[in-house]
């Protein structure tokens, strides 16, 4: 290429983020709803911002260096970013995970390179990340123990890109952030981000309604390990949503607007509508994680397809 | 005559925190009936609205999924192991 020609294409990092809103039309067709569809992102998720920021930051403070091993505990989806990302620049990517993700999730982990260790099913997330501290103690110089739990950049990704998204994508006329949590990146990102813009935007948090569930990606944090960088008095409000409500909606979504989600994006459909009712003059706004191709196996869609 | 059942740590509060339950061996559909009769807490953490066992459990007996053998009236014997498992981790 001639020098200072410019480079043609996209590369993965370049393309992670501006996903579009899309307007909830037959689900809730009182027009007031909006989903982020974080899906667009070339790992397929919402992961894909804060690995990337974890990754660039590890570089930037030379925590991460060639030749060291990207270690997390993930139940798929930010392992599926860190194995992308990984890939791209070199890097082994090594996660633990618990033996109960849907097979499918396993095979594209592998399909990039990652390697992975599988932990008891029994004790959820909570086991993997015991694991992977467990490792990092062990090896801390080959381990880059990128840590999604406790790495401040995860919440800073959304903080820098998500929440600025939302508001210029609606205008700035959002009154109602729904978030599900999971490490409650988005939450604390968004969430932050969109009060620094109007103290009045109300951010509402979505958690299971019980420490046993099937909401994958979700986390109960009354019973967990809680996300170092989780504030419980951070949002306005504080919603539950029950499993089988989400798989429903799961299928809503699907069967009546052609959005093929993740199981987290129907427990955000089932809280962000209640808002949505209570708020007929507001703008409100959810995100959905991740799409849902990965769940088919799940037995939930058993009776359907 | 029992079995042992293998509770999952998100439910143990509802068991008296035990990780193993002894019940009455039967059909695994008798187990878990057995179950929720000493332990009421649990049942709506274990079915659903339509009286069904949630979708998202995987029961093990003896680290076979029932569902490969007769599911809810596969035999328990005295001494078997069954294992309540989420199949969703819970994580990200």
């Amino acid at each position: 290429m001639k020098p200072g020609a410019k480079a043609l294409g996209s590369s993965i990092a370049e393309l992670i983020g501006g996903t579009p809103l899309l307007r909830l039309e037959r689900v809730w067709p009182e027009g007031n709803l909006f989903a982020k569809a974080e899906w667009y992102n070339p790992g397929q998720s919402a992961k894909d911002r804060p690995a990337l920021y974890i990754l660039d930051e590890g570089e930037r403070s030379g925590r991460l260096k060639k030749g060291m091993t990207v270690l997390d505990a993930t139940s798929g989806n930010t392992g599926i970013a860190y194995a992308m990302i990984g890939a791209t620049r070199g890097y082994p990517v090594c996660l633990c995970m618990p033996a109960s993700v849907t097979p499918s999730r396993i095979k594209v982990l592998k399909a990039y390179g990652a390697e992975l260790i599988l932990t008891d099913p029994k004790l959820f997330s909570d086991g993997a990340i015991l694991k992977a501290r467990e490792l990092y103690a062990a090896d801390p110089e080959r381990y880059f123990y990128a840590d999604q739990y406790g790495n401040e950049n995860n919440w800073k990704s959304h903080f820098e890109t998500t929440g600025p998204e939302i508001f210029a994508q609606t205008d700035g006329r959002i009154t109602h952030f729904v978030s599900t949590l999971g490490t409650s990146g988005t939450l604390m990102g968004v969430g932050r981000y969109l009060k620094s813009r109007s103290a009045h935007i109300q951010v509402i948090e979505v958690q299971p309604d019980a420490a046993f569930h099937g909401l994958e990606g979700m986390k109960h944090m009354e019973s967990s390990i809680v996300p170092e960088f989780y504030d419980p008095g951070f949002a306005d409000r504080k919603m539950t949503v029950r499993t089988e409500a989400a798989y429903r909606a799961v299928v809503e979504l699907a069967r009546e607007e052609g959005l093929l989600a993740g199981i987290s994006s129907g427990a955000a459909l089932e809280a962000a509508r209640a808002v949505a009712r209570e708020n007929p003059a507001g703008v409100v706004v959810t995100v959905f994680p991740d799409n849902g191709l990965k769940y088919l196996s799940e037995h939930f869609w058993d009776d359907i397809l | 005559m029992t079995a042992k059942v293998e509770i999952p740590s998100a439910l143990q509060r509802f068991v008296k925190d035990q990780p193993v339950v002894e019940v009455p061996a039967g059909t695994v559909k008798n187990v878990f009936s057995g179950l929720i009769s000493e332990y009421g807490e649990l049942k709506n953490h274990l079915y659903d609205e339509n009286g069904e066992i949630r979708s998202f459990i995987n029961i093990y007996l003896n680290d076979k999924d029932i569902r490969y053998a007769q599911n809810l009236d596969t035999e328990v014997k005295a001494g078997d192991v069954l294992q309540i498992v989420p199949s969703i981790a819970g994580g990200r």
